[in-house]
């Protein structure tokens, strides 16, 4: 794997959800080496950090990527301001992706939020063997579902108002789902709280399960040492690893939430 | 082409663009990007004679123009560096500069030790971290304190030793002449400024340490002026550095007197940032007919 840096046209933006945009952009060697859960960093005008923002599909033969972020400040703001045939810097692919097991075996992704996108690429991998489970606020912020849909995966869905699917947490449905049957693996990501307790419930029912962090990062190649979660070492001591170099895919015992 | 070699204590640099410690890790990642034997040198990650797990995030914030940071000098400790870290570096075709840094004189007595037995060509002294606890800034925030901790150092190593300066003085100059009395090769100005930011629906500093170190492009101007200062008050080589991003910000720093000059924050938005740099001063050398970059230095006319 080799870092690239470099400046490459969008194909297409559209606004999928309130303040959430999709961006296809066409960059043929990056596709060709990014993987699930793998991210990009993007420079952003008049802005001194780039802006991580998880791939959330990959499309080798057509040399796309697609990203999916949502705006939380100035910085995605100033990128929501480009639009179709403006170029963006990218750097990337960053971090380590996840571990994808065979394709035939039982696989659960669980996205929170925003942190739906980047199991797009991981669902697709399972397609059948996947469950997918997805959290939002309510009905207007539901995103990707028709994607998992068409993927060929199990799609079950909460809001925390219940106007769309489960009234309640991402964990209700996964309690659920591996009490039914069980599963070879569990990807999440989404806000900490939401990763502890499914975390906390792999744990419970003995499932391997890996999780997607996020922290405030700089130089997205390890470099800088900003980006810091907090893991415990083979011995049980706790040590700070970096999101952008050693993750953003952490095993989920590994993690001191 | 113009000559781009400068000699920073008696050490010979190919160019005088240095990456700055913090900011390049200890070289690998940016491979990727070029080959490290474009640079004049590497400044490597700050490291001390034990591992140091550094601050609880968040350790960064973005600010005008620049970013604070309060990272706490995570870093696997001397041995861990020279074992694993260094022998990868040798043979890079780069100055390999150890960054030393510490919170006891004993500790950076016992590090220099160790770093003077190994194959670093320069050693680099951090007395001016704003963001550990205890050490760090405060040796470098008097002349007392820094000339002290020089004097101990200069015992320990007989490598080439340049030592990096706090701009959060009251009289930075002052402070540069007292560590070249102590035996100081050379000086590098200027670490980060102390500033914080508040997220105001939390009310929480963003910064886990609440306060961090200012760097980029907004204390260009600050660190200009204090290389200035200083290169007019010492006769030791002064590498200049502070929110450099662009060849002309280098070569700005060069008539104002610095030898060498280190890039950090900058690479963070473009890791291309040290190599266009170079270049883009080699093109003005040349367009201003200047056969050698050393006539530049300290060639700033001032009113």
């Amino acid at each position: 794997m080799s870092y690239i840096q470099n400046v490459y046209p969008i194909q297409s933006r559209t606004a999928i959800a309130r303040d959430v945009f999709d961006v296809l952009v066409h960059c043929p060697e990056l596709a060709a080496q990014s993987r699930a859960g793998q991210f990009v960093h993007i420079r952003v005008p008049g802005h001194t950090l780039r802006r991580p923002i998880s791939i959330c599909e990959v499309d080798r033969a057509k040399g796309t990527i697609r990203l999916v972020y949502e705006v939380r400040g100035s910085g995605t703001e100033a990128l929501s301001n480009l639009t179709t045939g403006d170029l963006m810097d990218i750097m990337g692919p960053l971090g380590n992706g996840f571990t994808l097991l065979e394709p035939d075996a039982k696989a659960i992704v669980v996205g929170g939020g925003i942190g739906t996108p980047p199991m797009l690429e991981t669902a697709k991998h399972y397609a059948e063997n996947c469950t997918a489970i997805l959290g939002f606020r309510d009905a207007a912020h539901v995103i990707l579902d028709e994607d998992f849909d068409a993927c060929g995966c199990d799609v079950r869905l909460a809001t925390d108002d219940g106007s769309r699917g489960h009234h309640g947490f991402v964990t209700d449905l996964l309690r659920q789902r591996l009490a039914e049957e069980s599963a070879d693996i569990i990807y999440a990501c989404g806000p900490k709280g939401m990763l502890k307790a499914v975390a906390d419930l792999a744990a419970e029912f003995g499932v391997r399960c890996q999780v997607s962090l996020e922290e405030r990062m700089g130089c997205g190649v390890g470099a800088c040492l900003v980006c810091a979660c907090k893991v415990a070492r083979e011995n049980g001591d706790p040590t700070y690893k970096h999101v952008c170099k050693d993750g953003p895919v952490f095993e989920a015992k590994e993690v001191i939430f | 082409m113009a000559n781009l070699k400068v000699n920073i204590a008696g050490v010979d640099f190919k160019n005088p663009i240095i990456t700055a410690s913090g900011c390049f890790g200890f070289g690998r990642e940016y491979e990727d990007f070029y080959p490290l034997s474009k640079l004049g040198g590497i400044s490597l990650k700050g490291t001390t004679y034990e591992e140091r797990l550094g601050n609880p995030p968040a350790r960064i914030a973005e600010t005008a123009s620049g970013i604070l940071n309060s990272v706490g000098l995570q870093n696997p400790g001397v041995r861990h560096f020279i074992q694993e870290d260094l022998p990868y570096l040798l043979d890079k075709g780069t100055v390999i500069i150890a960054n030393a840094a510490g919170s006891a004189i004993e500790d950076y007595r016992l590090l220099a030790e160790a770093l003077d037995a190994s194959a670093v060509d320069m050693i680099e002294l951090n007395i001016s971290c704003p963001n550990v606890k205890s050490g760090g800034l405060t040796f470098g925030a008097s002349c007392e304190s820094a000339a002290g901790i020089v004097r101990e150092i200069r015992k320990a190593t007989s490598k080439p030793l340049m030592v990096k300066l706090t701009p959060n003085v009251t009289d930075i100059a002052s402070i540069a002449q007292a560590v070249e009395a102590e035996g100081a090769d050379a000086v590098s100005l200027i670490n980060t400024l102390v500033g914080m930011r508040i997220d105001i629906e939390s009310r929480r500093p963003v910064l886990h340490q609440n306060t961090g170190g200012l760097s980029g492009p907004a204390v260009f101007p600050v660190a200009l002026a204090m290389v200035w200062k200083v290169a007019n008050a010492v006769k030791i080589p002064v590498v200049g550095l502070g929110g450099v991003e662009k060849w002309q910000d280098a070569i700005e720093m060069m008539l104002a007197g610095a030898t060498g000059v280190q890039v950090g924050t900058a690479m963070f938005y473009d890791p291309y940032a040290p190599v266009k740099i170079i270049e883009g001063m080699n093109e003005w050398l040349d367009r201003n007919g200047i056969a050698d970059v050393n006539e530049i230095i300290g060639q700033v006319r001032p009113w």
